[in-house]
């Protein structure tokens, strides 16, 4: 009973994870369907939602819920004015060049934001907005922490399934993911939809950056970095620019994670990842939920 | 002898047959061509021969070897050369690196030579390179070697991607649609050339076109297909009069 | 033989400049700190040419070059340490196995990941510097002597100008011949359309499986050289900021240019070990500030690399 109490234990742990792995996954793989990019600076968007909540929290003592919508809001606003600024002028030109800019971006939002005078290259301590409580149900625990993870992401991610399926604006969306040139003659705004994608996109990793920080209450600039490349392998397991798959990846990774440091060592808990990750892109590219395509 | 043999023939894209049990015969020496209206399948027969997309029943037969989905970079060695319906050059090379890439594939030497520069290497590069050129100067494009290949016109770059094909010393030639996008003009040229080609290489040939006029001219036999299935097989003679053609042509324009 | 004679207009070239660094080295003009960068600059010119073989003629982009750098660093100062070489002649056969080492690794992670493309290879070689990354923070838990997370120290110093100079230019010349072979020229198709290269019979996935284990093989050695210069190796040496490095080094230089590699490296080199001497160190630690806003700069200014022709 004990073992099986343990692996009910590290599910939860697990799911807690991989809850603010899909919410970053979503936005890699909406981006990834209207442009084909890897927006690496994705995960520093992530990093910034948890840097703005630490001051909304800490300076001026706000109430979580505000926390929650102005940081959704600043986080918005990045990842425009990124979209705008370095990706837009690259519309057409190779993909890697529009890659290599947004490496560019990633590495200058990690290192401006490092430098003393911004923030700091040092971990820092997330404020706690509210006492931990645990909820002993005889098998496992559970946490406040976790249920408040568990409902906002599943509010997220309804809230984007009724964007994306019931509004004009996520038409739009599905339809230059399809085929932007096809989209486009059909009188769809491409350079709005592109924006609005960046910012659903970016929203939701503002809302896993606050999850995160409540979860894991150390922050650092470059706590982005593994948890991007990891929600980025969550997209692609699940299917790159299948919204659904990004979750279902979110979570696969985030309990793969757990149960390799619980029942392994935590050393190969990033290794298994990208075995995940070479494994995928050999036997199905495509991921879970993709089609195969055949074409010259 | 035959050179080329198709039998039954068949593919599906998500459940829609581009084509259907096309079968048909090439004899050496002989030219070939394959007309049909747009969508009829044409490219998707040459991508099938060629191992650009995968068979999924049928048989193809070069010179009696079984060749059905063999890899697309094994076929050049046992004679088989194409070009593409959407020129596919290597742009940002010379036009004499793009003759010259394929002699080398065909005759070359070992990683040895290439690093330390034996007299092989020197033997070959030299005999290469002279082929490159007699091919380049036989294509009328003498004086241009050093362009990019993306910088010729468009009339040129269909003749350099055809020299390309050729200086694999194929026994058969796969020619996707060489006039499109060709000014009459220009389809004119284009059929004198391949009508020398024919006489000084002495090889088959395989061509597919849109436009009737050039199949016609220079084809001892036409396959006509529509829809994935071939609907007739002919003398040229024979096709232009044939009551099917014309109405799977309807529409269309007919040259 | 050939190999000589062909080149003898590099060779001479080289002699000249050896002859005037050492002159220069030897009347005292600079610094031993200066000797020494102009030695790290040959080996990041070494590792570049490698990425740019794989990238700038080959088409394959990668981001986790530095992993191969640092394996090689790695075998180099494992095996230098154990046997403790001390002899010069000695270390030139552990080089070339370092090398090795990185491209027969190379070759084997090279089989998955080289039937993607574009995006997907970056974010797979990405995956593998990461790994990479992993492996060496933990490497104590294998062995003591590699150190961690700690570093490894206590690496044989080995690597002199002469033996540096003569490497670096016998692999350039190398990496020439292949360029500018039938090798180099399918490289460079596959990098133009990979569909027509097959049409033409090129083995398109076992050239770029050469070109990429060429190229992990000249970072090895660069590696290898790195290690028995500085005699400390740290995990962090070969993240992805360093593959980022080579990755500038390759684009400013121009893909698919060996003299542009050659200045852009040096210019890099000079550049940022220059500002250390002039600026103080917190105002160097601004670099990484500076260099992705010159990374984005540059796709911007010139999408297709500096020195390249531009397409029309």
């Amino acid at each position: 009973m004990e073992l099986l109490g343990y692996i009910f234990q590290q599910c939860i742990n697990g799911l807690q994870l991989g809850a603010v792995y899909a919410l970053i996954a979503l936005g890699y793989t909406m981006v990834y369907g209207v442009l084909r990019l890897i927006n690496f600076a994705h995960g520093d968007i992530f990093m910034l939602g948890a840097f703005i909540a630490y001051y909304l929290l800490s300076r001026f003592t706000l109430p979580i819920y505000v926390v929650f919508v102005l940081t959704m809001i600043c986080t918005a606003l990045a990842g425009y004015i990124i979209e705008k600024v370095a990706y837009k002028p690259l519309r057409n030109a190779p993909k890697i060049s529009l890659l290599i800019t947004a490496v560019g971006v990633s590495l200058f939002l990690e290192y401006f934001l490092s430098l003393k005078a911004v923030f700091t290259p040092n971990y820092i301590a997330f404020p706690r907005p509210f006492e931990v409580e645990a909820f002993d149900l005889s098998l496992f625990t559970i946490t406040n922490v976790q249920l408040i993870i568990f409902s906002i992401t599943g509010v997220s991610l309804g809230l984007l399934y009724l964007l994306v399926y019931k509004t004009k604006q996520g038409t739009a969306m599905r339809a230059v993911s399809y085929d932007k040139e096809i989209a486009s003659l059909m009188g769809i705004n491409i350079d709005a939809t592109v924006s609005l994608t960046f910012i659903v996109g970016a929203s939701l990793a503002g809302v896993g950056g606050i999850l995160y920080g409540i979860a894991y209450p150390q922050i650092n600039v470059f706590m982005g970095v593994m948890p991007g490349i990891k929600s980025f392998i969550a997209a692609v397991l699940g299917g790159i620019g299948i919204i659904h798959g990004a979750v279902l990846g979110g979570f696969i990774i985030g309990l793969s994670e757990v149960f390799v440091s619980a029942f392994l060592s935590s050393t190969f808990r990033d290794g298994v990842i990208f075995v995940i990750l070479f494994l995928v892109l050999l036997l199905k590219p495509t991921g879970i939920f993709g089609k195969r395509i055949d074409k010259v | 002898m035959n050179a080329l043999e198709v039998e039954g023939l068949e593919k599906s894209f998500g459940g829609v047959k581009a084509v259907d049990g096309i079968s048909f015969v090439v004899e050496e020496g002989k030219t070939v061509g394959i007309i049909g209206p747009n969508g009829a399948g044409k490219t998707t027969v040459f991508n099938l021969i060629t191992g650009f997309y995968r068979v999924d029943r049928g048989r193809i037969l070069f010179y009696g070897k079984n060749i059905t989905r063999t890899q697309p970079y094994k076929l050049p060695h046992l004679g088989i050369a194409r070009t593409f319906q959407n020129l596919r050059l290597f742009s940002n090379l010379s036009v004499f690196e793009n003759v010259l890439s394929a002699i080398l594939k065909k005759d070359g030497y070992n990683v040895v030579s290439s690093v330390f520069r034996t007299a092989d290497y020197f033997m070959k590069e030299g005999k290469a390179e002279k082929k490159a050129r007699e091919l380049i100067e036989f294509f009328q494009l003498s004086g241009k070697e050093n362009y990019p290949a993306n910088n010729l016109p468009y009339g040129e770059q269909r003749r350099l991607e055809i020299a390309r094909a050729l200086a694999l010393q194929p026994k058969i030639l796969l020619v996707d649609e060489p006039g499109a996008g060709m000014n009459p003009r220009e389809v004119q040229d284009l059929l004198q050339t391949l009508r020398e080609v024919k006489e000084r290489f002495s090889l088959s040939i395989v061509i597919i076109e849109h436009q009737m006029g050039l199949v016609m001219n220079i084809s001892d036999k036409v396959v006509v297909m529509d829809f994935g299935e071939k609907i007739m097989e002919g003398t040229p003679g024979e096709v232009k009069k044939d009551k099917r053609v014309i109405e799977a042509y309807l529409g269309e324009e007919f040259i | 033989m050939n190999f000589f004679w062909e080149a003898r207009k590099v060779i001479l070239l080289s002699v000249l400049i050896y002859l005037s660094v050492k002159a220069i080295f030897f009347f005292g003009y600079v610094s031993q700190y200066i000797e020494q960068i102009t030695l790290y600059a040959l080996i990041v010119i070494l590792a570049s040419l490698g990425l740019n073989v794989i990238y700038g003629y080959t088409g394959q982009f990668s981001l986790g070059h530095a992993a191969f750098y640092g394996i090689g660093a790695y075998v180099s100062a494992y095996l230098t340490k154990i046997f403790s070489i001390e002899n010069i002649f000695a270390y030139i056969p552990i080089l070339f196995i370092s090398g090795a080492a990185a491209g027969l690794i190379g070759y084997l992670i090279g089989i998955p990941i080289l039937r993607l493309r574009d995006d997907f290879l970056a974010i797979a070689t990405l995956g593998f510097g990461t790994l990479v990354r992993v492996l060496l923070d933990n490497s104590d838990k294998f062995s003591e002597v590699f150190g961690g997370s700690r570093g490894f120290v206590g690496i044989p110093r080995l690597t002199t100008f002469e033996l540096a100079f003569v490497i670096v230019i016998f692999l350039i010349l190398i990496t020439h011949n292949l360029i500018y072979s039938r090798y180099g020229l399918f490289w460079r198709c596959i990098k133009n359309d990979e569909l027509a290269s097959a049409s033409i019979g090129i083995n398109t996935f076992s050239m770029k499986l050469m070109a990429f284990t060429y190229g992990c093989f000249l970072a090895g050695i660069g590696g290898a050289l790195y290690a028995n210069l500085y005699t400390f190796l740290h995990p962090s040496n070969f993240d992805i900021l360093k593959s980022i490095d080579f990755l500038i080094i390759v684009i400013v230089g121009g893909m698919g240019s060996i003299a542009g590699t050659i200045y852009a490296g040096l210019i890099w080199v000079g550049f940022i070990e220059g500002l250390r001497i002039v600026l103080p160190a917190e105002v160097v630690d601004l670099r990484w500030v500076f260099i992705p806003l010159l990374l984005i700069a540059l796709m911007m200014w010139k999408p297709y690399g500096l020195m390249t022709k531009s397409r029309n």
